[in-house]
């Protein structure tokens, strides 16, 4: 990994700065980190830098560093907390390699960063130096250890910086007080416009005290102060603010806003990480939508109470991660079999059981479409970035009822709390959908009206006169009787799978990123498109043929893969989920177990389709990517 | 006519349908001959004939089991759904409809087994529907297996030496639950008071829970044979705010009077399993309904592209 680390600021040129004032770098982008214990305010700096970076024209995109422990105590290398923000004077796709520059409320969270290879080799370290000479003597050999370790393989510029000191002579509690300080000192180092940054604060803690606003700003000049006074370099990341409208937030936020942006009038929910914050938000904006956050007992009841609402009415959807599919799988299947458009949202995380409750896998895929017993079509697409977040609920409403489908969006943690600008979504009015009809129906309408061709049919919702009928998950005729005979049950497959096909029939094949042909096709799906992008530019940058494309549908799969993968000597899906590594005892080309798309595209395409896949609970690094690519080619090595 | 949700529709709509048994009659019953489920049926059948429910607004919701194929039979609008998952269901069709008159028929396996945590929530949801369980105390369509209100010692295919545990109480259950609001119990073989309670429950606005004793002559024939056979064994429990039927006097002497907003009374009432009560346990009309509670407000389209905006704005960069 460490290999590729320096990546990112390639191209860097050297620029002399105004006389006798600091080096001004200018660079392409940058990755900063601002890690802390919890509590102590890493994420709100972060957040604040992201969004004051994003205003003035950079490309962003900033992740969340979660604790690996719920409650740590303090300056426990597990406990860190913050988040990684990269910067680039082009649009960001993804959270890149490993930090240009860190800054570190105390040196046992840095080492959890250094440990993971977080940082690049090269790293600018900014750490609060109150530890070195603390009064406490298993502090102070603590802090002589760590610097013994970080500076064992690492040629890290560690610069020490009096947080604790300087944030006193303003705060009595330094504990809320050093985020503000060191969002001073990484305003003066990428030269941010001031007036933004306070902008940034006053809205950032809008429902705070002026009081609060003041002393932030006051800390804020502070650490710039320090900063202007002490280092010797400043950075520079070009930025081309453009004239289009722009907004910027994760990808949580991003679906719970594309909910209300569908019409949808219900959410039904279990609180669970890495979802929950899609409710939290929806359950403070949704009611001014007309629509409803419903809580419900258990993760079955929130499947069923959408089910519910969905026959009666408008579409609901249910939003969980992967132990909630787990547990609605029995009504998953019986949206299928009645034929409920419904929209299931799931935040995808490591599995399987419990997991990794915060961190990223791509492992929901084969659950989602063939998890229910028997034969349970449906649409199951997957958004890649944080705008198709937004987008794809409208569409997945959208689907359902011109389906009468279930309709499941496959996210995942990396999305949920990564926070991308984009261009701002144009409200339309048929987002929102239509109310059910509720006039009588015709006289012979039926519940199940097959089209023979197509396998469409039209829902009759209750208080339509004339159309009683009951909904059972028993195999059922056109008109909703249960049936037993054997050919019924044939034809109700046939036609409940016809409609995807019908569906896939408007779906456009999937766009090549790099040239039509050549060595390598990588296939994505989810939130690894930045990755793979960025991967395949420097891998084309290096000299191989090598291109990716990245599904948006993976039920019913777009058209045109078989053509497209003939093209290329080999294909290779890059996923993060679990697969076997052919060189790992045991294992041959018989056994091995691939990674989830990869079963899926060879099921479909009979081609051989290779795959590259990790699961070590973070987004994939686009330098790791870049190594995979390189071992599957068999050459570019040293190059 | 009483449930017509516009005023306006009334003379157009109802005045001019008079609904019969027949316009609620659908396929035909496939139950045992002999099983109190087709009393149910009935009676729920001509409650909605005397309220003169259209049909196209009201909706059955049912689990699985033999006493959820009661949906097929009516013919309202009906979801036969998932073991256990009736309340589900039904929450989520009120929710989205508050103005369709729902009813939900769950078996014991159905609601006091699989579907158990969901039955303690809707009680406490307190939404506004009849829930009606149908408690032959057996597993019925999957022939013969012990329930939770099996009686103890009772044999079946999975206890064949008799059930080990004693039974569960579902009136106790239900009256311990915090915002219950509605607690009866009726037999299926009395059809009066079957009736009487299904209206009882039906006019009170909130979660209406009935358990109804019913006979599987399949698999618990000698269940309730006592009380058949004996009716003063039986207590009826009268009140004018529960079910009061002066006809009954002659056959059912047993009658004790119980106020249903008396709660303490009607656990400790329900507590004494030595005697089979009928009637109206607990009702409190004041209890907070959930529909009406979580409702949101009525958006334009209009009104919601502009909250989008606004939305969006916020997060502009
Ligand atoms: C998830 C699931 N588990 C088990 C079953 C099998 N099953 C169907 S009905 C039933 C029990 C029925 O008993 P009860 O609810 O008392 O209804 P009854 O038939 O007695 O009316 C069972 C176990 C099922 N359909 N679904
Ligand atoms: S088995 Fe029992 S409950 Fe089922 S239909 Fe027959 S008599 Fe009724
Ligand atoms: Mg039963």
């Amino acid at each position: 990994m460490a290999s590729e680390a320096t990546a990112g600021p390639e191209g860097t040129v050297a620029v002399a700065g105004p006389e006798a004032g600091p080096a001004v770098r200018s660079v392409r982008e940058h990755t900063v980190e601002i890690v802390s214990d919890p509590g102590e305010g890493a994420q709100k700096c972060a957040q604040i830098f992201g969004a004051l970076s994003a205003k003035m024209g950079n490309g962003v995109w900033t992740v969340e560093i979660i604790p690996a422990e719920i409650q740590p105590p303090p300056r426990l290398p597990d406990g860190a907390s913050g988040n990684r923000v990269r910067i680039g004077s082009g649009p960001v796709t993804n959270w890149g390699d490993a930090a240009n520059l860190v800054v570190a409320f105390n040196e046992q969270v840095l080492l959890r960063r250094h440990r993971l290879d977080a940082l690049a080799p090269d790293a600018i370290v900014l750490v609060e130096d109150m530890w070195k000479d603390h009064p406490d003597e298993a502090i102070r050999t603590q802090w002589a250890e760590a610097m013994e370790e970080l500076t064992r393989e690492a040629s890290y510029r560690i610069i020490p910086v009096p947080m604790e000191e300087r944030c006193l002579t303003v705060v009595e509690e330094t504990r809320r007080g050093k985020n503000m300080f060191a969002l001073g000192i990484l305003a003066w180092i990428y030269q941010r416009d001031l007036e933004l940054v306070r902008a940034q604060i006053a809205h950032a803690f809008r429902k705070k005290s002026q009081e609060v606003y003041d002393r932030n700003v006051e800390l804020l000049d502070l650490g710039y102060a320090w900063a202007d006074e002490e280092l010797d370099f400043r950075i520079h990341v070009p930025a081309a603010p453009g004239d289009e409208a722009t907004v910027v937030m994760n990808g949580n936020q991003a679906l719970a806003l594309g909910a209300a942006a569908s019409g949808m009038e219900l959410c039904s929910m279990y609180p669970i990480t890495p979802a929950t914050s899609v409710s939290h938000y929806l359950a403070e904006i949704f009611e001014s939508f007309g629509g409803r956050v419903h809580q419900a007992e258990d993760e079955i009841a929130a499947a069923g109470v959408a089910v519910g609402a969905s026959y009666a009415g408008k579409v609901a959807f249910t939003v969980t991660s992967g132990p909630g599919v787990a547990l609605k799988t029995e009504f998953l299947g019986l949206a299928v079999m009645a034929e409920i458009p419904m929209v299931l949202i799931d935040v995808q995380r490591g599995g399987p059981s419990t997991g990794l409750p915060t961190k990223v896998e791509q492992s929901d895929l084969l659950a989602a479409i063939f998890g229910q017993p028997g034969d349970a079509p449906k649409v199951v697409l997957a958004p890649a970035t944080i705008e198709e977040c937004f987008h794809s609920v409208v569409a997945a409403r959208r689907i359902a009822e011109a389906l009468r489908c279930l309709v499941i969006i496959l996210s995942d943690a990396n999305l949920a709390t990564g926070v991308q600008p984009f261009p701002r979504p144009d409200p339309q009015e048929e987002w929102f959908g239509a109310a059910p009809d509720l006039s009588p129906v015709p006289e012979g309408a039926l519940p199940y009206d097959w089209n023979e061709e197509t396998g469409l049919s039209e829902r009759i919702v209750p208080g339509r006169a004339g159309g009683m009928h009951t909904v059972t998950g028993l195999s059922h005729d056109e008109h909703s009787r249960v049936a037993y005979a054997a050919a019924i049950h044939q034809q109700s497959c046939a036609m409940r799978s016809r409609k995807l096909a019908v569906f896939q029939k408007t779906l456009r094949p999937p766009s090549l990123y790099g040239d039509e042909e050549g060595d390598l096709l990588v296939v994505g799906w989810g939130s690894t498109k930045g990755a793979i992008e960025e991967a395949v530019d420097r891998a084309r940058e290096k000299g191989l043929q090598v291109s990716s494309t990245h599904l948006t549908f993976l039920s019913p799969l777009q058209p045109g893969l078989g053509e497209l993968f003939g093209r290329f000597d080999r294909v290779m899906t890059v996923e993060i989920n679990y697969s076997d590594d052919l060189d790992a005892p045991y294992i041959d080309e018989e056994n091995r177990r691939r990674g989830q798309l990869a079963w899926l595209l060879r099921a479909q395409t009979l081609v051989d389709v290779d795959c590259w896949t990790r699961v070590y609970g973070e987004p994939l690094r686009p330098a790791d990517i870049l190594d995979g690519i390189r071992g599957r080619l068999k050459k570019g090595e040293g190059t | 006519m009483s449930h017509v949700a516009c005023p306006l529709f009334a003379g157009i709509l109802d005045e001019e349908r008079e609904f019969q048994i027949e316009d609620y009659e659908g396929a035909l019953a496939r139950w045992c001959s002999g099983c109190g489920d087709h009393a149910v049926l009935a009676a729920a059948q001509r409650l909605l004939r005397t309220e003169q429910l259209a049909p196209e607004k009201t909706v059955f919701v049912s689990g699985i089991g033999c006493s959820s194929r009661f949906p097929h039979y009516m013919k309202t609008y009906g979801f036969h759904g998932l073991h256990g998952r009736a309340l589900p269901v039904a929450t989520g069709v009120k929710l989205s409809r508050p103005e369709l008159d729902v009813f939900v028929v769950m078996g014991d396996g159905d609601c006091c087994s699989i579907g158990a945590g969901h039955w303690i929530h809707a009680l406490r949801y307190n939404v506004n529907m009849t829930a009606l369980l149908l408690d032959n105390a057996i597993y019925g369509l999957t022939k013969n297996q012990t329930s939770p209100t099996t009686p103890e010692g009772h044999r079946s295919n999975t206890h064949p030496r008799g059930s080990i545990l004693p039974s569960l109480n579902p009136l106790t259950v239900s009256l311990g639950v915090t915002n219950a609001s509605f607690v009866a119990q009726t037999a299926e073989w009395i059809p009066a008071h079957l009736e009487a309670t299904l209206a009882a429950a039906h006019r009170h606005p909130g979660f209406s829970f009935i358990r109804i004793l019913q006979r599987c002559p399949e698999f618990t024939p000698h269940l309730y044979e006592g009380l058949l056979k004996d009716p003063a064994s039986t207590e009826l429990l009268v009140h004018d705010d529960g079910v009061n039927l002066p006809s009954l006097e002659k056959i059912y002497p047993t009658r004790t009077l119980h106020d249903p907003g008396d709660l303490a009374r009607a656990r400790s009432l329900a507590e004494d399993q030595g005697t089979v009560r009928l009637g109206g346990f607990f009702r409190d009309p004041s209890r907070p309904q959930y529909q009406e509670i979580s409702r949101p407000p009525r958006r334009t389209v209009a009104q919601r592209i502009s909250r989008l905006n606004e939305e969006l704005d916020r997060h502009a960069v």
